[in-house]
């Protein structure tokens, strides 16, 4: 525990007390009325969780009827014949995810670990700066960005991962494909794009806030900058890095409209990565206003509901480990 | 011991060299962006652009006015419906609920709430405001807006308010101020930039959202300020017109894209700016 927390913690109670006091003192019903109205607004605060899981599973209630649990591994999509099934998004959902994670935790460890300890003073501030603001460009222009100017640029590397990589044994049959630009590849980079920030500026503020008696100790004893950051910044901060990363896996399964622009939107599973794909909610965002029966629109708000259970133990996890560092005052709130 | 010592420094000139690397490409990625974004924004920039109305289909029209109007009226009653929830709840976790048991679940739940899909909030904003109502409504667009705002504003004005010194606060109780008014006129003016720089985030963070209003406030061909009706918004406008085959609807796509950044750039470094004078105060 840090000695801010410390005073904090002993003002907190003092001040209470009094307050109780003057409560009792000066029964005003103003006094009564602002109380009411705070604890309004957290009650509202803290059940909008709640209610977005009720409402959403009210909405789909129609399909979870129809479908049930075999909705989850039906590949059919077919509106016309008032088939659905949530298999292919699902699939896509994780596998965009998994790339955009695969490209982004090692990039964004390099990053802080480049801020917090190798870069010097006066270059930290604007690199800190600049990738912050990468997490503030809205979404909708990524997907701009990535479909019109990243597709085209990626499409003419395509055929070079072809011949490349499409050649392992085994994993090749991922990296081949018609050399198009969008699919499941370039939406998992421009995700990757999209989630660095998040994680790499939560792994920056950790890694500042170690104590540095720990990593000076290591330095004293002759460690190098990467012994440091690996064997002791990591291990110190595990719980809230990992939680960054949590925080920025829910930021990937759940972005909308990024992934829209530039995955292809098919919903026909595929092996290869270049081949375009679908997610959960490019497929919600693509067809809800053209969803004409009851059934197709609740199957989408089901495919929603889908999507908050994923995204909701992911957050849950993200929170927790976050708390965990907390207590354990390695981090400073 | 030499070689070993050899091998250390190895790795670690290896390992600084990739963060060096990784650091660049984050770096080049923004600029890409930044840099595409603003050069086919500016050219595609006409005076006509804050005339003319959306064109229809395969028409020459140029123009963005009623999404221009439509995303700041979306904004301004998303700021009204969010600023004194989230002020509220901010201030019942600093002055009433403070470290208790209930104060610190309605805090994990606005931590998960900060980290909400759009999409989720967007179907959320649809089951209880265009499913009942029965259309598309630009209310419920801002509804969905705010929701998107408030765990910002109140997470930051729990923070800030907690900040202030305890000696402050019992001053003014020492005074004979009642509590409503110790908050009202003490705590929330000391807080007050710290508070503001919340209520700026939260704004900037909502008004490049698309997801949420495509089930909400949709889109209008025309110029509308009717709340109960669909309302036309630049996120939704930029969505449809980037995926159009029409050049000229694709030149007003980055007009949009580029006046979101810049709107969003400058209430980010606006916010940056309000945080940096009250530390340099202080």
């Amino acid at each position: 525990m840090t000695s801010s927390d410390a005073a904090v913690e002993i003002a907190r109670p003092a001040a209470s007390e009094v307050q109780r006091v003057v409560g009792r003192g000066f029964p005003l019903p103003i006094d009564f009325m602002f109380r009411k109205a705070t604890v309004l607004a957290a009650f509202l605060v803290g059940a909008v969780l709640f209610a977005t899981v009720i409402a959403i599973t009210y909405d789909s209630w129609l399909s979870i009827k129809t479908f049930g649990f075999g909705f989850l591994f039906s590949q059919e999509w077919d509106p016309v014949a008032q088939k659905f099934g949530a298999l292919p998004f699902i699939v896509g959902t994780l596998v965009s995810s998994t790339i955009a994670m695969i490209l982004a935790i090692p990039i964004s460890f390099g990053i802080a670990v480049f801020i917090a300890e190798i870069a010097p003073s006066w270059i930290k501030a604007p690199i800190a700066a600049a990738i912050e603001l990468l997490a503030a460009v809205p979404s909708i222009v990524y997907g701009l960005w990535g479909l019109l100017i990243f597709a085209p640029v990626f499409g003419q590397f395509e055929p070079f991962i072809n011949d490349h990589l499409g050649v392992i044994p085994g994993l090749g049959v991922l990296f081949r494909g018609p050399p198009m630009g969008i699919g499941m590849l370039t939406a998992g980079i421009v995700l990757g794009v999209m989630v660095l920030p998040y994680i790499s500026s939560i792994m920056r503020d950790v890694f500042v806030a170690v104590p540095s008696s720990l990593r000076e100790s290591a330095y004293a004893i002759g460690s190098t900058t990467w012994e440091v950051a690996w064997h002791i910044l990591l291990p110190y901060t595990r719980s809230a890095v990992i939680g960054g990363i949590f925080l920025g896996l829910g930021r990937a399964l759940g972005e909308t409209m990024a992934v829209t622009f530039v995955i292809g939107n098919s919903n026909t599973l595929t092996p290869s990565l270049l081949m375009p794909g679908t997610t959960i909610p490019s497929v919600i965002a693509n067809e809800f206003t053209e969803a004409t029966t009851h059934l197709y629109l609740s199957s989408l708000i089901y495919l929603g509901l889908i999507l908050i259970v994923i995204t909701l133990i992911v957050r849950f996890a993200a929170v927790l480990l976050f708390r965990t560092l907390d207590r354990k005052g390695g981090i400073k709130t | 011991m030499s070689t070993l010592y050899k091998k250390r420094r190895a790795v670690a000139f290896v390992a600084g060299v990739l963060m060096a690397i990784s650091t660049l490409i984050g770096v080049l990625f923004l600029l890409w962006i930044l840099a595409t974004t603003l050069k086919l924004g500016v050219s595609a920039m006409h005076w006509d652009l804050f005339i003319n109305d959306t064109p229809p289909p395969g028409t020459d029209g140029y123009g963005l006015r009623n999404a221009f109007v439509g995303s700041l009226f979306l904004l301004g009653i998303s700021l009204v419906i969010g600023v004194p929830i989230g002020l509220m709840a901010g201030t019942w976790l600093a002055e009433y609920g403070f470290q208790s048991r209930i104060a610190n679940t309605v805090r994990f739940i606005n931590d998960m709430m900060l980290s909400a899909p759009s999409i989720e909030i967007g179907l959320f904003s649809y089951a209880i405001m265009v499913d009942p109502m029965g259309h598309f409504s630009a209310i419920s667009g801002s509804v969905a807006l705010s929701i998107l705002m408030i765990p910002v504003i109140v997470r930051t004005t729990d923070e800030m308010l907690t900040l202030v010194g305890s000696d402050l606060r019992e001053a003014a109780l020492a005074l004979g101020a009642p509590t409503w008014k110790v908050i009202t006129q003490i705590t929330w003016k000391a807080a007050r930039s710290g508070i503001l720089t919340g209520i700026i985030i939260a704004l900037a963070r909502v008004s490049g959202e698309t997801a949420p209003l495509l089930f909400t406030a949709l889109n209008n061909q025309y110029f509308s300020t009717d709340l109960g009706h669909p309302i036309a918004n630049l996120p939704v406008v930029i969505f449809q017109f980037a995926m159009s085959p029409y050049q000229n609807w694709q030149q007003m796509a980055w007009a949009g894209a580029f006046i979101t950044v810049m709107f969003v750039l400058v209430l980010s470094i606006g916010a940056r700016w309000i945080l940096g004078r009250r530390q340099v105060q202080s």
